[in-house]
């Protein structure tokens, strides 16, 4: 899949939306089996645009995140897919639904787990999933729930009392008692610290097993490449890219980085045979891109040799989905 | 209907863990009533102090259901995103009403038993009356200040809707007939007075539970104005998150 330029590619654009036109002339209910279909569609607050022209699908039992930083229309989209917003244009269809005009259906499907908060603080998360259980005619077991997502010691400890990691895979239990078909994940493990990081990665990608569909969003590079069986990189309301990770850092290119004093010549390490091109990411630390990198480390050490400069830490390696993102949208992806 | 019962129950154990919330709702109504009759202080044109004070704490305890108890813990769970959470789920926003109706009923229904059970073993108080007609005024008084609160806890934030309830609360206390008759009132306060919710219920439950009854249709479509006009206000502006 091609992955060029700073301006969503043409490439990626049009490959979204054949797909996308493909599922809506197929059928209304269910279309071309795909879980989520998302064409044109746009989101304003006021003057300013969240979503500008999104188009993507999503298959059933993918697991597939939305990648950017905050204010990149992530939320925005999530919410119209789950029903809480109206879209200003485009279409969307979840499950073979509309969310707005199919809501009272599309709720019994789907599982949703909020950005922050959703949960009664006096309320203990066995009372919560309980009360959840009711609302769904066949549930998942609430102690099930509460072991598989490791909160058996806190199950009788307010909501108000839990730690933010706790708090957070109570919201993800609770997304999970209505046996859904397609889970709706809002930045799932923000908050967390590692080791509950890591215990709900796992957790979501057991849910692969169960035949659950899941979008997630995040803006953890790592959360995206460990879980996501693909990955739409957006910035500005619009689609930069959209791979599997592995098809998004293992681009044709490899790369050279490398310490060295700050302010070296780029220009010079540019004009080098077989780079690409070459950046200082952090004073000290550079990037440079290259089809050949046995023959660029040639030219470099030359170069620094001629040019009296001492090179440290050479690396030779794939981009990572950091490096992707930066390339891709011009800017860091802040927390 | 197990996912209404189960928000009904939800609601009610909510209502019951907010400590200040039972106080306001359960005691202060028992307490004036004991406090005013104890002091055997009674408004002229009343034989007993508690045939006064009992309908005004009967409208007292309704307003603290309704206005002061559904309007902050609704508000507080908008702020916390309980609301917009519950609305993703089958339980729906007519059920997750249904449920506060039933809470609000239930509560308001034992602060009945509780104040009438004071007046009749303390105070010797017996009914008179209309039952029938007290029944009303009490259903629409709780529909008027339930939808009094619900407008309140869907349009300002979580701490406005808690000063602005209580702030009420005490007006109304005060101004609105329920420990003092607003006709009373020094003049401009008296015309106020006359024109609250709290009056309306309170007035209402004096007619018609008073030793020669009337008719408090006056009070009651009062009430159910109040209830339309706060509940059409409430319904375009209530902000689910």
């Amino acid at each position: 899949m091609g992955i060029q330029g700073r301006q969503p590619s043409p490439a990626v654009d049009r490959a979204a939306r054949a797909a996308t036109r493909r599922a809506f002339r197929d059928g209304e209910r269910e279309p071309n089996g795909e879980a989520v279909v998302v064409r044109d569609l746009v989101k304003r607050y006021g003057e300013r645009v969240a979503v500008d022209g999104l188009s993507f699908a999503i298959q059933h039992k993918e697991i597939f995140a939305l990648l950017g930083p905050n204010g990149a229309g992530k939320t925005t989209t999530i919410e119209i897919l789950e029903g809480y917003r109206k879209a200003d244009g485009g279409e969307v269809r979840v499950l073979g639904l509309d969310p707005q005009r199919d809501g009272a259906e599309l709720r019994t499907r789907i599982g949703v787990m909020l950005q922050s908060g959703g949960i009664y603080p006096t309320v203990t998360p066995i009372e919560f999933l309980d009360l959840l259980s009711h609302f769904y005619e066949d549930s998942e077991d609430p102690r099930e729930l509460i072991h598989l997502v490791g909160l058996d010691d806190v199950a009788r400890v307010r909501y108000r009392q839990l730690s933010g990691g706790q708090q957070r895979r109570l919201a993800l239990a609770a997304a999970l008692v209505g046996k859904p078909e397609l889970l709706f994940l809002d930045e799932p493990t923000t908050g967390m610290d590692p080791q509950a990081r890591r215990l709900t990665w796992s957790l979501i990608s057991s849910l692969r097993e169960r035949g659950i569909t899941v979008l997630l969003t995040t803006h953890f590079m790592e959360e995206a490449e460990r879980l996501a069986d693909r990955v739409a990189i957006i910035d500005n309301g619009r689609l930069v890219a959209l791979a599997s990770p592995r098809e998004l850092t293992q681009a044709e290119t490899d790369e050279v980085q490398f310490t060295a004093p700050a302010g070296l010549d780029l220009v010079a390490l540019r004009a080098l045979p077989c780079a690409l091109d070459a950046r200082e990411t952090q004073p000290g630390q550079y990037v440079i891109r290259t089809k050949r990198p046995a023959d660029l480390l040639a030219e470099l050490t030359a170069w620094a040799r001629d040019a009296g400069v001492l090179l440290q830490t050479i690396r030779v390696g794939h981009e990572s989905l950091e490096e992707v993102f930066l390339r891709l949208t011009g800017h860091e992806l802040r927390e | 209907m197990e996912a209404l019962l189960a928000q009904a129950r939800m609601e009610l154990v909510l209502t019951l863990r907010r400590a200040e919330g039972v106080l306001i709702t359960l005691v202060v109504p028992a307490v004036l009533l004991v406090f005013f009759a104890s002091l055997g202080i009674a408004p002229p044109g009343y034989a007993r102090p508690v045939d006064f004070l009992l309908p005004g704490m009967l409208a007292l305890a309704v307003m603290s259901t309704g206005l002061v108890s559904l309007g902050i813990r609704t508000a507080y769970e908008r702020s916390y995103g309980v609301l917009k959470r519950l609305g993703s789920t089958p339980l729906g926003r007519g059920r997750l009403l249904g449920a506060k109706v039933i809470s609000v009923v239930a509560v308001v229904a034992a602060e009945i038993a509780l104040l009438l059970g004071i007046a009749v073993v303390g105070y010797g108080w017996r009914p008179g009356g209309s039952l029938l007609w007290a029944l009303l005024a009490l259903a629409s008084g709780t529909a008027a200040f339930s939808s009094i609160g619900l407008l309140l806890a869907g349009t300002l934030r979580a701490e406005t809707t808690l000063a602005a309830a209580n702030a009420l609360y005490l007006l109304l206390l005060l101004l609105g007939g329920i420990v003092w008759p607003v006709e009373r009132l020094p003049g401009p306060l008296a015309i106020v007075g006359l024109l609250l919710p709290s009056n309306a219920l309170a007035e209402g439950l004096r007619l018609s539970l008073g030793q020669q009854p009337g008719v408090p249709l006056a009070q009651i479509l009062a009430l159910a104005l109040w209830f339309v006009a706060a509940l059409m206000v409430a319904s375009r502006t209530f902000r689910w998150e």
